[in-house]
């Protein structure tokens, strides 16, 4: 998904809708509670070294909540790099310390390439579907 | 061998001009070079890597102060008949791309610990050649995939300076 880049023509407020159009690729995080006791946080967007602070909040958040079973559902990112890996890793570890776990919905091949390449197949359960992750 | 310069882009020390990297090189890499689609996504991902680590890099010989603005983050993109070349450039204070500690493996339960470290690796693995220069004044990661030109004609050099911000150009011309 392409950002928008078209920037006012007032000279004003140019600069502003100029950075604007780049901040416009903002990072969506939805919490879906409905598949207990498993927490889905659905992400969609570009994860990186800009966004994945925002992903890193919203993991600390829910297990600060005591949500233990999180599915993180990458379907909806079409960037992820490794700062995004590292949050990814960061609320595995997390977890893990409250004998949670954090598993992932991911089909698309460019982001599990990411995870391939990394050699983190071995470290996160990846599933096709969020129906297959909360089932498992 | 014939090597033109196609793309100059200075942007901010800033997170958030990372992605007007991505979405220039991948646009100039797809548009100009017979390249297919998954290794457009490579070279995406190499460039944000390394354009992580150059404002990183950037922020630690200048840190944050009202009188010491931090140094803008410069991109070049080089075409040869058989490659294209990305060059990101820092002024930071270096390092040794091969003192990079490597996180322990997988089936080490200490590797949780590692949430970094996996950039230049990353790098190395999705281009078909990454070097690391040093230079006097900061680090040169320089980033080649072969493949030759898309037909068409040449269309010249792009300047784009986002790091002034009172001149943006427009990505919309050219596709």
């Amino acid at each position: 998904m392409a950002a928008s880049v078209i920037g006012s023509t007032h000279q004003d407020t140019h600069q502003e809708s100029w950075r604007k159009g780049f901040r416009s690729m903002d990072l969506g995080l939805e919490v879906d509670e409905s598949r207990q006791p498993y927490t889905v946080l659905a992400v969609a967007g570009e994860v990186d070294v800009y966004t994945a602070p925002r992903l890193r909040e919203k993991l600390v958040e829910l297990v600060s909540q005591g949500k233990h079973q999180i599915v993180v559902d990458l379907e909806g990112v079409d960037f992820l790099d490794s700062t995004g890996l590292g949050v990814l890793v960061g609320g595995l570890k997390r977890l893990r310390s409250h004998d949670g776990d954090l598993s992932l919905v991911c089909t698309r091949e460019r982001i599990l390439k990411v995870f391939e390449i990394t050699g983190l197949t071995k470290v996160f359960s990846i599933f096709g579907s969020v129906d297959e992750a909360v089932s498992a | 061998m014939q090597r033109n310069l196609v793309l100059e882009l200075d942007i901010p020390s800033s997170a958030e001009y990372i992605a007007i990297v991505r979405l220039v090189v991948a646009s100039v890499a797809g548009a100009r070079r017979a390249l297919a689609d998954e290794r457009v996504d490579d070279l995406k991902l190499a460039v944000s890597e390394a354009c992580t680590n150059a404002i990183e890099a950037n922020h630690s010989a200048s840190p944050t102060s009202p009188t010491s603005p931090t140094s803008p983050v410069h991109v070049e993109v080089w075409e040869s008949p058989d490659r294209l070349e990305v060059c990101i450039e820092d002024s930071g204070p270096g390092f040794d791309p091969d003192k990079v500690a490597s996180p322990p493996p997988f089936t080490d339960p200490e590797r949780l610990n590692f949430e970094r470290g996996l950039g230049i690796p990353l790098i190395r693995t999705l281009v078909d050649n990454a070097a690391f220069v040093r230079k006097r004044n900061g680090t040169l990661v320089r980033m080649t995939v072969f493949g030759g030109p898309v037909d068409g004609d040449d269309t010249g050099t792009i300047y784009m300076d986002v790091s002034r911000l009172s001149d943006p150009p427009s990505l919309d011309s050219g596709g």
